[in-house]
């Protein structure tokens, strides 16, 4: 009768199933509950996120215990926390990571206003698509770390060449995920609309700026990550200062563990930039009702 | 037909003569024309593919992309609705009727709207959250509160269930009953028509072939033999042969 359920499954249910035959007419047959793969996901599992990194943790507690990991190769995570303290006792840590994360900041924040803008006056206009969109889209054919050098020769190797390499490679995610919402926006929208005679304004304001929202999220959170991406980069080409400039540094006198902290610390730079984007992006879409939910 | 009187006393909101609109090699409407009356309701009934809506398009100001020529003729303060409530998923419930609206009250009279459709307390629910029948008074209120002189509604009950639909009627009867616009109603459903319109207009082969004017007594009864007299003449302009209703 049902292609899905499964025999296995009837077997447990005998002890109300024949209190059900009584009542319902013999030629129906009692329906089994359960028994139906359903197709939305279920319930979230509460700190799921958590538990695969947690098991990473253990793996390496027990391996570095255990003598199968050579601490020169990976120190135990709890070396790693004693350098991570001793950094910040020091000093060291604090500084490092307020430069960097003040150049992230920096060229997040001229990377995503520049891609909003080219990406609205593209989305909105003919003309402006036709000046825009061809060299956003040479731009992203070159990967941004291939133009250091340019911008090297340009803006020499202080902070104006790090911000600009960010903000150049956070544009692009911006722009594309923009415009792309944008003019996906419904026409019925674009009519209604019209019926309700809005000014020009006001349709930007309440149809294409919410509308383009979703998508100018899901590009925040690619920029996020393109924006540490390139730090790392720019910070190992000629910085004084900075993560990436510290983990450089120890490299060259084998210091594993402080290699690690920086590691780590970009990873919980960018779990938290992440986070924080994420929390904005689920506050400003709550009209929405997805799959996710 | 006291909306006949109201026709008497000025001239028509709605004028439209000798109007054409055409898609590629394909005429839809071919010099058609026609008249409504300040506050009267004309339910336009068609085939699918007869026009319809490439008519409340028109009147609409919708088909800029549509080729076609003629007069037209409509007031400046018209609203539309749509089948779908077509509302904006991310404005809340309140904010949707408001839409537009540049008036110092907006927000009073969206209210004093959405109390009229029977949604007062919903002001901020997500448009998501509401039924489709809900969605659609939701609508409607939208269209009220910009006082039209003329409503045009394109097949707005045909996405609901049958018993949401009989509410709706009584709701819009009601509605227009107090606001008094002209309205251009499309529908499919020949028994709407007859319930809610003073003319009942059929639309075939790109002209208007029927026009009656109801004059049943509101509110209206599905078996009244009137009734079935109208709706067999109607269902046969659209060709659709019915049986004589029998006398009850």
């Amino acid at each position: 009768m049902n292609a899905f359920s499964h025999p296995a499954a009837v077997a447990p249910t005998i002890g109300y199933a024949s209190d059900e035959r009584a009542l319902i007419p013999p030629a129906v047959k009692p329906r089994k509950t359960g028994t139906r793969r359903r197709l939305a996901l279920g319930r979230a599992i509460p700190f799921g996120a958590l538990i695969g990194p947690a098991l990473l943790l253990v793996v390496w507690s027990i391996g570095s215990v255990a003598g199968l990991i050579d601490p020169r190769t990976l120190p135990a995570p709890w070396s790693v926390v004693g350098t991570a303290v001793d950094l910040i006792a020091e000093g060291k840590l604090q500084g490092h990571l307020m430069t960097s994360a003040w150049r992230a900041a920096q060229g997040l924040v001229f990377g995503v206003l520049i891609g909003t803008v080219l990406a609205l006056i593209s989305g909105l206009s003919r003309l402006g698509e036709a000046i825009i969109d061809g060299p956003v889209q040479i731009k992203r054919a070159i990967p941004t770390l291939a133009l250091i050098p340019l911008l090297m020769l340009w803006f020499g190797i202080g902070e104006g060449m790090k911000v600009t390499t960010i903000a150049l490679a956070v544009l692009i995610p911006i722009y594309i995920q923009t415009h792309s919402s944008l003019r996906s926006i419904d026409s019925r929208y674009v009519e209604l609309a019209q019926t309700l005679r809005m000014g020009y304004g006001e349709f930007i304001r309440e149809v294409i700026l919410p509308g383009a929202l979703p998508g100018f999220f899901l590009g925040l959170r690619f920029a996020v990550t393109y924006a540490w991406l390139s730090l790392v980069v720019v910070e190992q080409v000629n910085a004084t200062s900075g993560i990436g400039y510290m983990i450089d540094l120890a490299r060259n006198y084998g210091q594993t563990d402080i290699v690690i902290v920086g590691l780590v610390l970009y990873a919980l730079l960018g779990l938290a930039s992440d986070g924080i984007v994420s929390f904005f992006q689920e506050r400003s879409l709550s009209w929405r009702r997805t799959l996710a939910d | 037909m006291a909306s006949h009187l109201g026709g008497l006393s000025g001239a028509p909101v709605v004028r439209v003569e000798s109007l054409i609109r055409s898609f590629g090699l394909r005429t839809i409407l071919d010099g058609l024309s026609l008249d409504i009356d300040k506050g009267e309701f004309v339910a336009l009934l068609g085939r699918s593919g007869s026009g319809k809506s490439t008519l409340l398009r028109a009147l609409a100001d919708l088909d800029d992309k549509v080729s076609g020529s003629g007069r037209l003729e409509t007031p400046d303060k018209k609203s539309v609705v749509f089948q779908d409530a077509r509302l904006l998923p991310w404005k809340r419930v309140l904010e949707n009727v408001m839409l537009g609206l540049n008036l110092p009250d907006a927000a009073k009279r969206g209210r004093a709207a959405l109390e009229e459709v029977g949604l007062g307390g919903r002001e901020n629910a997500w448009p998501v959250e509401l039924s489709g029948g809900e969605q659609q008074r939701v609508a409607l209120a939208r269209s009220l509160v910009r006082d039209p002189e003329l409503l045009l509604a394109d097949e707005p009950f045909g996405a609901l269930d049958a018993l949401t639909r009989l509410r709706m009627h009584d709701l819009l009867r009601q509605l227009c009953a107090r606001h008094q616009p002209a309205v251009l109603l499309v529908t499919h459903d020949v028994d709407e028509a007859v319930t809610l319109a003073d003319r009942v207009l059929v639309l075939d082969k790109g002209g208007i072939v029927a026009d009656i004017a109801i004059d049943i007594p509101t509110p209206r009864d599905h078996g009244d033999r009137r009734f079935g007299e109208v709706r067999s003449e109607l269902l046969r302009h659209l060709g659709v042969e019915t049986k004589p209703v029998l006398p009850v």
